[in-house]
């Protein structure tokens, strides 16, 4: 690895001479004490949308109820993401213990991890370091039970109110917000859910503290972000780096040398085209992901691209709501129609304020997120999406 | 006597997980898991054990992929078709598999061992084309190794 990238070995770094030391040592702290670190560490979620981490668990702590739930996020099914897989695979007893630290602080006896069906295969692995930890919980008088439920293939299940939906036995349709999981989740009850990487950071920052933490990333964007780079790439893989990198830089290090484009965050993410890898940061501050980095080059179509993406949302809509469940089939029939030449050029105008109208009406992430592919692919590749 | 056996398998599940609505997808996924679909009188039957209507037990089983409500093979074969997989190849995975079963993508062999279906994205960006045969993934995917596997799992 060249000097350009910084590598960092946060999260997948070696498990601590005893089992569970850090959760042991965390364990006996206050928890005002504990949700200071991760405050003071700048910890945003990383599953994609970036909510700062500590705020999510002082609202649900101060939640007056009689039950509260932890949930860890493990149905990754964004396209071009497959970094929690890996930290299931190599380092499961960390993100085990960063779900004992939240129950801790929020004050929840209960708590889950939804893996997406898909990976099924990491179930015994991880059903063995269950046992693993709940022998150390026992000894260390920590009173949280942590169980696992299994998807069965459906994308939409990634957002936090549909998957509370599908663990309870029901369709996985998302919910209206608010009210937001911290007031109302799993069962109605307060409910603090995690992607799986956070959980990992926040064992780290318990681990080696906040302003340890804080020296890697940038202003907006702290700690490191373990990346899932895949396409026209011959380092396709898992990698760990700092967030806040130009994409030049990452381009440079990833690339085939011949990148036209990256889409940044999956199909529900940014695609960044090569004049603009410069002036483009990887982070909350520019594009944001939850990982996802697929690298196209000069041979592929674009046209390809965004059809492949549609495809997928049309499929993958829970259907609920009209804007989603219509507009989606209609931008891809509306491509096919540009393409075939059986509608004019300016059609794609007419389909990009489509995209725009799903991103204020649609009800979830799912629909709101289909414009920032649609658009960015459409308006930077124009001449691919016609001829 | 076939009916039965069924009742068993399901009174099995719901004694496990519970009778609570949150045991739902849980005894679903038990069922397709030893029977590779869900039948109309395999939901009717968890919906009297679960004290649920009928019509939310499909509800819920028909939202999911992986809950099939039609007959399924005894191996049921997904290939991944998001982006990176079809830009490495996914075709000619397909087409190998077709050639080999005889059946289209979406049929199930006529022997009820295979069936092909295309799914998004498996999470093996990196190493596409990929499968899923059952829960075990096959990934790094040429014609060549296809072949192999399939080979295999007609052999068992």
């Amino acid at each position: 690895m060249s000097e350009l990238v910084q590598r960092v070995d946060l999260i997948f770094g070696e498990y601590s001479d005893q089992k569970y030391k850090t959760l042991a040592e965390t364990v006996g702290r206050s928890n005002e004490d504990i949700i200071k670190d991760l405050l003071d560490s700048g910890l945003k979620g990383r599953g994609g949308a970036g909510f700062p981490t500590a705020l999510k668990w002082k609202f649900t702590m101060e939640q007056p109820a009689d039950e509260r739930f932890v949930i860890c996020n493990a149905d990754e099914g964004e396209p071009g993401t497959f970094k929690d897989r890996e930290i299931l695979s190599k380092v499961p007893r960390k993100v085990f213990a960063g779900m004992a630290i939240c129950g801790k602080v929020i004050g929840a006896k209960r708590g889950f991890m939804y893996l997406r069906g898909e990976y099924k295969s990491l179930l015994p692995g991880l059903l063995k370091e269950i046992e693993i930890y709940d022998e150390t919980a026992k000894k260390l008088g920590i009173d949280f039970k942590i169980e696992i439920r299994m998807g069965s293939g459906a994308y939409i299940c990634g957002e936090e109110s549909a998957l509370f939906e599908s663990m309870e036995g029901k369709r996985g349709e998302p919910r209206n917000k608010p009210p937001y999981p911290t007031v109302s989740g799993f069962m109605n009850k307060p409910t603090v859910i995690n992607n799986v990487e956070t959980f990992v950071n926040v064992l780290m920052i318990c681990r080696i503290g906040p302003i340890q933490f804080r020296k890697l990333g940038t202003h907006d964007s702290r700690g490191s972000k373990v990346f899932s780079v895949s396409g026209d790439t011959p380092k396709a893989g898992i990698y760990e780096l700092e967030l806040g990198m130009p994409l030049a830089e990452f381009v440079e290090e990833f690339g085939d040398g011949d990148t036209k484009a990256v889409q940044v965050g999956g199909a529900s993410g940014f695609c960044v085209p090569r004049k603009k890898f410069k002036d483009t940061i990887i982070g909350f501050e520019g594009v944001p992901t939850g990982g996802s980095m697929m690298i196209f080059n000069s041979s592929r179509s674009m046209y390809n691209v965004l059809h492949n993406y549609l495809e997928f949302f049309e499929e993958e809509s829970c259907g609920q709501c009209t804007p989603c469940r219509v507009g989606c089939q209609q931008l891809r029939k509306g491509i096919e129609a540009v393409k075939r030449g059986d509608k004019p050029v300016v059609y794609l105008e007419q389909l990009m304020k489509l995209s725009e109208t799903m991103k204020i009406t649609a009800k979830c992430g799912l629909g709101q997120s289909v414009a920032n592919s649609f658009s960015s692919i459409v308006s930077n590749f124009k001449e691919e999406m016609i001829y | 006597m076939a009916t039965n056996n069924n009742n068993q398998i399901i009174k099995t599940l719901v004694d496990k997980y519970g009778r609570d609505r949150t045991s739902l997808m849980p005894i679903l996924q038990g069922i397709v898991e030893q029977k590779n679909y869900l039948s109309d009188t395999d939901m009717t039957e968890v919906a009297r054990e679960l004290d649920l209507s009928a019509a939310q037990v499909y509800g819920t089983a028909t939202f999911y992929s992986f809950l099939d409500t039609v007959p399924r093979g005894k191996y049921v074969i997904r290939v991944c078709k998001t982006i990176t997989c079809d830009m490495h190849g996914k075709k000619l995975i397909v087409q190998t598999i077709e050639n080999m079963l005889k059946i289209k993508v979406g049929e199930t062999t006529q022997d009820k061992k295979f069936t092909l279906l295309q799914t998004n994205c498996l999470g093996w960006c990196h190493k596409g084309p990929s499968m899923l045969i059952n829960d075990e993934v096959y990934a790094d995917l040429t014609p060549e190794k296809t072949h192999e596997i399939i080979a295999e799992y007609m052999n068992k």
